[in-house]
């Protein structure tokens, strides 16, 4: 396997007027090259955070990597200058946000802000990257794109904003796209066009994709591994198989178990009793604890180490160890409307 | 049983409605063009369908965020859209709520979290004490999946999913009846999307809340939905219960949207079968004339291009505008 990203025991803060906000806690990850990796997770666990970090993209302040590494093709990209990080930064690396809005800038037409990237990166001339940009946005699904390409913004659905954010971050072929979010805001038709088209880019430049997403049947689609985030760290990674059919970690349980069974009618859905932990205030030791319905003395003390599961399969949590019970996963994780 | 329907009252219908957006000298987009349903009193009624079809727009014109085109909207039996005095539109604002799709665009950023959240308590003089108020907030803060220590902290501070919890604290402070659900979970991990969906729920059991649902994840439209409308290019194609629509579909764009239901479980995933549509969606300025499907679908014949379908009762409580079930049209579809 050749690697292309390691993240090595990344740590994130953000100042705030209130405290100290400690979003991202020790995170280790690989990406190897052609492989889709995808981060599942608590909604506020520093999957956003971690991969803004990659892209050099946390405001400082209130944001600072406070420790670690993020190792792209051998350089630490923590270390490089700003000026160094552009030359990356939409065209090495490139980056679909989860919020369509606030990526897209609404004084500009939606051309200028395709050619824009390409311009740069690419040197095309303005006409050259006019006509790429209408090209781009033919690729994303978008009809009329001579007429498209001069309106704004604001014109475009939801659904419509994000396939344009797609076209930028596809524009200057990246090594490494990180989508977060990608499809959250299309309907599954679209849906199912853009994850094929993101596979067909993949096969064809040799692109590695981190997605992020909450939805699990799109990560059954798509990913190759997958690293379950929870409070600041990564609590379990495995191959898709893994995590969907031996999954070991008391959280990778409850999200599976969460999900509503297309084919068996519920009268209410399996949420995870509890709130996530405050970052402003983390606890000692296994963030999940507190909410975990197998925690022991231990577990609310001190944070587990990762044990091996398998070559492939991490997970941190004391069930592991030789002296706890030995706990069954619930038969609840409904994988594919059907209880396993 | 049919009686027993037949008494429940409509708290929602949205007759003939369009919403057109000039977008050029002589051109229209037309975002909602001619859709009719309605929802009954403590009903959720979920509606889905292709991105940019109109969804968002249907929902901002019911509660007269856009002015309407044409057609009309009541709700519990007030017309939206005709004149109002400013303490009819007050009482509006109480009665009907909205969370936003878009959790970064909607929630002002200069305000604290607990401002924003207590915007309506003040406007429509809810709580009696600032303690009351302070009160408020923090439950409705725990009733989202949030804490008391966020209270104070500004809506850049927080994730995706954390801010679209914002959204909803906001709606549910002022007790509202009726509550417009643009996607208001697609940015929640699935676990807190059950919380949020559990709590939907109860709060409609409690106080009889009616919702509209607008989601692009069936299965969760399925599972909260009693009916669900499907909608192409700002037309209602099909509507029907939930558990009717998604073993039935009739129309074969529902056929296609339910075939792309992306299934988590990976061995499925990989051997899968789905209905691939072909072609691009076409623009709303230019609508194809007749069925507005016919472009994509795998039935279409010239009459699909002549004549637009009519709103037909295919089984009980199943309505669907396709030729390939009119009786008058069917033949056409012989080989
Ligand atoms: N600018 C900021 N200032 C203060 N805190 C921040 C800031 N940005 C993020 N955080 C905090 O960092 C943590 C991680 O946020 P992040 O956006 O990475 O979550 P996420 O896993 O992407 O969640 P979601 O699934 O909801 O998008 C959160 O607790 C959030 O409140
Ligand atoms: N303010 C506006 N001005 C002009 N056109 C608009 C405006 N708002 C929406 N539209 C257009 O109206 C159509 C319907 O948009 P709408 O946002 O209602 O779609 P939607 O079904 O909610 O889509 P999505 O699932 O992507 O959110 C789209 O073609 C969109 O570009
Ligand atoms: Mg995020
Ligand atoms: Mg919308």
């Amino acid at each position: 396997m050749d690697k292309l990203l390691e993240i090595k025991d990344l740590q994130v803060t953000f100042k705030t007027y209130a405290a100290t906000v400690q979003a991202v806690r020790g995170v280790n990850l690989t990406v190897n090259k052609r492989e889709t990796l995808a981060i599942v997770g608590e909604s506020g666990s520093g999957k956003s955070v971690t991969s803004k970090a990659i892209m050099g993209l946390i405001p400082n302040p209130p944001g600072k990597i406070t420790g670690g590494e993020i190792l792209f093709e051998g350089t630490d990209l923590t270390k490089l200058s700003e000026r160094k990080m552009q030359k990356y930064r939409g065209n090495e690396i490139s980056m679909i946000f989860q919020d369509p809005m606030t990526s897209l800038n609404p004084t500009m037409t939606i051309g200028k802000q395709i050619a824009e990237g390409l311009r740069k990166h690419q040197g095309l001339s303005k006409s050259e990257a006019r006509k790429r940009a209408v090209q781009l946005l033919d690729l994303v699904g978008i009809p009329n794109p001579q007429v498209r390409v001069k309106q704004y913004p604001h014109e475009f659905s939801g659904g419509m904003r994000q396939r344009v954010v797609i076209a930028i971050a596809l524009a200057c072929n990246p090594k490494l796209l990180i989508a977060d979010e990608p499809t959250t805001a299309l309907d599954v038709t679209i849906q199912a066009q853009i994850l094929d088209l993101m596979k067909d880019l993949q096969a064809k430049m040799d692109t590695a994709i981190i997605l992020i997403t909450h939805d699990l049947g799109v990560v059954a689609n798509m990913a190759h591994r997958v690293a379950v985030m929870y409070g600041g760290k990564i609590v379990e990674t495995g191959t898709v198989d893994e995590i969907f059919y031996r999954p070991k970690h008391p959280y990778t349980w409850g999200l599976l178990s969460s999900m509503p069974k297309l084919h068996t009618r519920q009268s209410e859905l399996l949420a995870i009793p509890g709130t996530p932990p405050d970052l402003a205030n983390p606890p000692k030791g296994c963030p999940f604890a507190a909410r975990c319905p197998h925690a022991m003395k231990v577990c609310t003390e001190f944070m587990p180490d990762y044990s091996d599961v398998s070559d492939t399969q991490q997970v941190a949590c004391w069930l592991q160890d030789e002296r706890a019970p030995k706990v069954e996963p619930p038969e609840t994780i409904g994988v594919g409307g059907r209880t396993r | 049983m049919t009686t027993q329907k037949n008494e429940r009252q409509k708290y929602v219908e949205v007759n003939n409605l369009k919403k057109h957006f000039k977008v050029g000298r002589n051109a229209y987009l037309r975002a909602v063009d001619d859709v009719s349903f309605y929802i009954y009193k403590g009903e959720t009624f979920g509606l889905v369908g292709e991105s940019g079809c109109g969804k968002s727009t249907t929902g901002r014109t019911i509660i007269r965020l856009y002015d309407a085109t044409a057609g009309e909207v009541l709700i519990d039996g007030v017309n939206v859209h005709a004149k109002k005095s400013r303490a009819e539109l007050k009482d509006l604002n109480k009665k009907v709520q909205m969370i936003f799709q878009d959790p970064y665009a909607s929630l002002n950023p200069r305000m604290t979290v607990k401002d924003i959240i207590a915007e309506g308590i003040d406007v429509h003089n809810i709580a009696k004490s600032k303690k009351e108020r302070d009160e408020r907030v923090y439950h409705l803060l725990e009733t989202v999946g949030l804490n008391r220590e966020h209270a104070n902290r500004y809506p850049h501070e927080f994730s995706g999913g954390q801010r679209q919890r914002i959204g909803i604290a906001r709606a549910l402070a002022v007790d509202p009846e009726f509550i417009i659900c643009d996607e208001p979970i697609s940015a929640l991990d699935v676990s807190i999307q059950a919380q949020v969906v559990n709590l939907l729920e109860k709060l409609q059991k409690e106080r009889g809340l009616t919702y509209l649902f607008i989601a692009h994840d069936l299965s969760m439209v399925k599972h909260i939905s009693d009916r669900v409308g499907v909608m192409y290019l700002g037309k209602m194609t099909e509507v029907a219960e939930s558990d009717e629509l998604y073993d039935n579909p009739l129309h074969p764009y529902t056929q296609a949207l339910l075939s792309a239901i992306p299934v988590p479980d990976p061995d499925y995933e990989r051997t899968r079968e789905r209905i691939i549509l072909e072609g691009d969606v076409p623009s709303p300025v230019n609508p194809p004339s007749g069925c507005r499907f016919r472009t994509r679908c795998p039935f279409a014949t010239e009459v699909c291009a002549q004549v637009t379908p009519r709103w037909t009762e295919q089984r009980k409580d199943h309505w669907v505008a396709c030729h390939l079930y009119d009786d008058e049209y069917k033949g056409n579809f012989n080989r």
